[in-house]
């Protein structure tokens, strides 16, 4: 049965329902409702919630608990979502899975507490430090965050290694109808590498690899292997992309208003389509291999093209690439057509 | 026979610290008192970042290696859901006393029920000999090339006695520079484990330990050095807890 529920309570409510029962994180605008929600639905359900001094802490915990088999979560945002940073590339080096969120928000340093999509170059490129990589998931809906969320701990799990859920700050502010599954019951005890009640034969080091398990040239070929693999995890909506003159390309929120702008333009004659990244990272290249359109429009939340980077190197070889950056606001149909129509009137650089 | 009372089985591997290092004796004593509490299997410890963390090669308890800093934040995560576990942390002063220090405060603050071993011999060892926050004054070191100065530095960080201005289970400090004091503080460590299994909150134990390498100095000077200086200074004892085990 579907409900009404704000976005950073239902995101803590899919969590849960995919069987996380550790939270440990800081308060930052706008994701503090996680924590909140979190603080009593966790002690509903016998797991663990804890306030810490500071998200590099709370990552720290995260990781503690999340060695030991547990599914775990952790959200943040803009500053905070940096010292999150550290961690992540621990997690990423001992292989060890869990959901990082990271409601966006506009501009650098302080920036703003208004929701954008200000991290895109963060969650695609890796914000830590070293080599790794992490499949992020960038949800268009309160729903697609609830039907991403079992997903996003799964594959977290079968390739060990964090998950991150990039959401636009709107995202956790909106208040939408949603279903949600049924309670998922996760088994701690089901991995090989995870630190049990007791030692078993062999102690276990929950280190990066590179120390215990390889030498130097099977470790580069296991991360390689492994993230070439995770590639393949690629996901992306198209929508009228075929036959499309132009192709908008958006992710998050901000690719529901390229839809009706897609709608709209189509009314008048106006052939645009859209390509909407699921997955920032991996990119989905193999979404451009399939249109042949005049030219790609990246239209995002941001103050610089970042997302419009990924967009240029996947469109290399068919079609010009420009970029409509939105700072904090987002822009009606109306006038994402407007832009549209100066990249077909040749009054825009290409990216 | 000898052999078996000498070294306990949670010594896994022939330890790689550097002659006189203090790392490996206690390392020895943590073993000792696991050993006798049967503790071997439950045992996790979380290290970080320095000499420390070569441990988990020759200790065979489970290890989590964290962030630099981060082992109390890590070790609370453990213990929150394997709540049976006897969690504890490893830690040198760079670690625990400098980049850590919120997590190990924080740690305190919250009364989580782990236990922390603090080795400080008063420089960062594995960086080479730089001054860590619990160098002495006038201490010569790779940072500090004309002494450790009040006027720069400040004083040397007393860590156990920040950490008893919380209501924690058990806090004290001992040294490994004779056999007298070796016995004292394989006494610490029992009742710090103690503290933990018997749920009564967060334990601490700090160990003044020598770094012959980069105090530039013999073995016996080294521990000739804690004797007359970082115990002049730091002073040993128990400060939290003591009434309930004695």
């Amino acid at each position: 049965m579907a409900e009404i529920i704000k976005g950073n309570h239902a995101i803590a409510e899919a969590a849960i329902r995919s069987g996380c029962r550790f939270f440990s994180g800081y308060p930052i605008t706008p994701q503090s409702e996680i924590l909140e929600y979190m603080s009593w639905r966790l002690n509903e359900v016998g797991g663990t919630f804890v306030q810490t001094e500071s998200e590099l802490a709370g990552i720290s915990m995260l990781y503690g608990a999340a060695s030991c088999g547990f599914r775990t979560m952790i959200s943040s945002s803009g500053p905070g979502f940096s010292l999150l940073q550290e961690g992540i590339s621990y997690l990423a080096a001992a292989e060890i899975p869990s959901v990082v969120v990271d409601l966006m928000r506009f501009g650098s340093g302080l920036g703003d507490i208004s929701p954008a999509q200000g991290d895109y170059l963060q969650v695609a490129k890796n914000g830590g430090h070293g080599d790794y990589r992490c499949i992020a998931y960038a949800p268009a809906s309160i729903q697609d965050v609830v039907d991403y969320m079992n997903k996003a701990f799964s594959i977290a799990e079968k390739y060990r290694n964090p998950v991150l859920m990039a959401c636009d700050g709107t995202i956790g502010q909106m208040v939408e109808s949603v279903v949600f599954p049924e309670m998922y019951q996760h088994d701690p005890d089901q991995f090989d590498w995870s630190i049990k009640d007791q030692r078993e034969t062999v102690h276990k080091q929950v280190t990066s690899k590179m120390y215990y398990d390889y030498i130097d040239e099977d470790y580069c070929a296991h991360f390689r292997e492994k993230y070439d693999a995770m590639e393949s995890e690629a996901e992306w909506e198209s929508f009228y992309a075929e036959d499309a003159e132009l192709i908008l390309v958006s992710y998050g929120t901000m690719s529901r208003i390229c839809r009706d702008a897609v709608l709209l333009a189509r009314k008048d004659g106006l052939k645009l389509g859209m390509i909407r990244p699921i997955t920032l990272w991996p990119f989905p290249k193999q979404a451009f291999k399939a249109v042949t359109p005049k030219a790609f429009l990246t239209v995002e939340m941001s103050v610089i093209p970042q997302m419009a980077e990924d967009v240029s190197l996947a469109a290399r070889g068919i079609a010009p690439n420009y970029s409509y950056t939105t700072g904090m606001h987002y822009p009606d149909e109306v006038r994402i057509i407007e832009e549209v129509k100066l990249v077909l009137d040749n009054k825009k650089e290409e990216v | 026979m000898q052999e078996n009372i000498l070294t306990p089985k949670l010594v896994v591997k022939e330890n790689k610290f550097c002659p006189g290092c203090g790392h490996g004796v206690i390392e020895k004593l943590i073993c000792q008192v696991l050993e006798e509490k049967g503790l071997e299997n439950e045992a996790v410890g979380i290290v970080a970042v320095g000499c420390a963390c070569l441990i988990t090669d020759y200790m065979g308890t489970d290890w989590i290696q964290a962030q630099h800093g981060r082992a109390p934040a890590v070790a609370a995560g453990v213990k929150h859901v394997r709540p049976g576990k006897f969690v504890f942390t490893y830690q040198g002063d760079g670690d625990a006393a400098a980049i850590g220090l919120s997590e190990t405060m924080y740690a305190a603050k919250r009364n989580e029920p782990i236990t922390t071993f603090f080795v400080n011999n008063g420089v960062f060892g594995m960086t080479g000999g730089q001054m860590a926050p619990t160098s002495l004054l006038g201490q010569k070191t790779t940072t500090s090339p004309f002494g450790c100065d009040y006027s720069k530095a400040g004083e040397p960080i007393k860590l156990a006695e920040l950490l008893a201005t919380f209501n924690v289970g058990y806090i004290a400090r001992g040294s490994i520079a004779n056999y007298s004091e070796l016995m004292k503080t394989k006494k610490y460590i029992s009742k710090a484990i103690d503290c933990q299994i018997q749920n009564r909150g967060y334990s601490f134990v700090e160990i003044l330990s020598p770094c012959p390498t980069n105090w530039k100095m013999s073995p016996v000077d080294s521990l000739k050095r804690i004797e007359t200086e970082a115990m002049t200074y730091f002073g040993c004892g128990e400060l939290k807890g003591q009434v309930q085990n004695d």
